[in-house]
């Protein structure tokens, strides 16, 4: 028993457009089905897009930025920064004398820009009450699910350095 | 046996498949939606499995569909 259509001597039109009633349920259905397997080819491009993305997707490194010049900003102040991309956002925090944190502003939920919330020492998401830690960037509650992208710094000098991004999602 | 005519049980097996590639259908969107969030939230590991499991999967709608377009050929024209 063969899996595959016999080939026939028939126009394709007859095949497609039956003049039967009965037939067209048929017609009908192999229609419906070919539409379905072309959907389900259609998933298949999507997974196989997405794979040939991850293996194509390379962490950028090396790409060393000046963010500040120490003393720049006050305790607790903050200063926003594009990196490594102009459209990357990023805030730069200074928590303590000679602490510096810097993470993604993109909150990890819906890309809305967080901001520093001083009194409470945390980055806070207006968007949906989605909070950070400052400390390391971990969900201190709301909606997000993953930590925030951090900024690796470097001081030289007098001046501090983006060297990288950790822990960043696509 | 079976005291249906040959027509009417053609349709029933047209029937059966078309259910099960669109039950293949419903599992194939979870697994492109769930790779993608996974994809997104920066865990590219996943991609492999998901792209051999949704290709699995579009092989036996495929061999569904053929199975289909024999089926409406043979009872057509018997």
């Amino acid at each position: 028993m063969s899996w595959f259509r016999k080939p026939s001597s028939a126009p394709l039109w007859r095949d497609e457009f039956s003049v039967y009633t009965a037939d067209e349920r048929y017609v009908n259905r192999r229609q419906f089905t070919k539409f379905l397997t072309l959907t389900s080819f259609g998933m298949m491009v999507g997974n196989l897009w997405i794979l040939a993305k991850s293996a194509l997707y390379r962490q950028p490194s090396g790409l060393r930025a000046v963010v500040a010049t120490a003393g720049e900003i006050p305790v607790g102040g903050v200063k926003t920064f594009n990196y490594p991309t102009a459209d990357d956002p990023c805030i730069l925090v200074r928590t303590a004398a000679d602490s510096y944190v810097a993470y993604s502003q993109k909150c990890t939920h819906l890309s809305c820009a967080v901001y520093f919330e001083r009194q409470r020492h945390r980055l806070q998401c207006p968007c949906h009450q989605g909070f950070f830690s400052i400390a390391d960037g971990s969900v201190l509650q709301g909606p997000p699910q993953r930590p925030l992208p951090r900024v690796a710094l470097e001081r030289q000098g007098g001046q501090l350095i983006a060297i990288r991004m950790e822990g960043e999602s696509v | 046996m079976n005291g249906k005519p040959p027509q009417s049980r053609g349709l029933t097996a047209i029937d059966g498949a078309m259910v099960l590639i669109i039950v293949l259908l419903v599992v194939q969107i979870w697994l492109l939606s769930a790779t993608l969030e996974s994809y997104l939230a920066g865990h590219r590991d996943a991609a492999v499995p998901g792209a051999i499991i949704s290709a699995i999967l579009f092989a036996a709608c495929f061999a569904l569909y053929r199975f289909v377009d024999r089926i409406d050929s043979e009872v057509r024209k018997g």
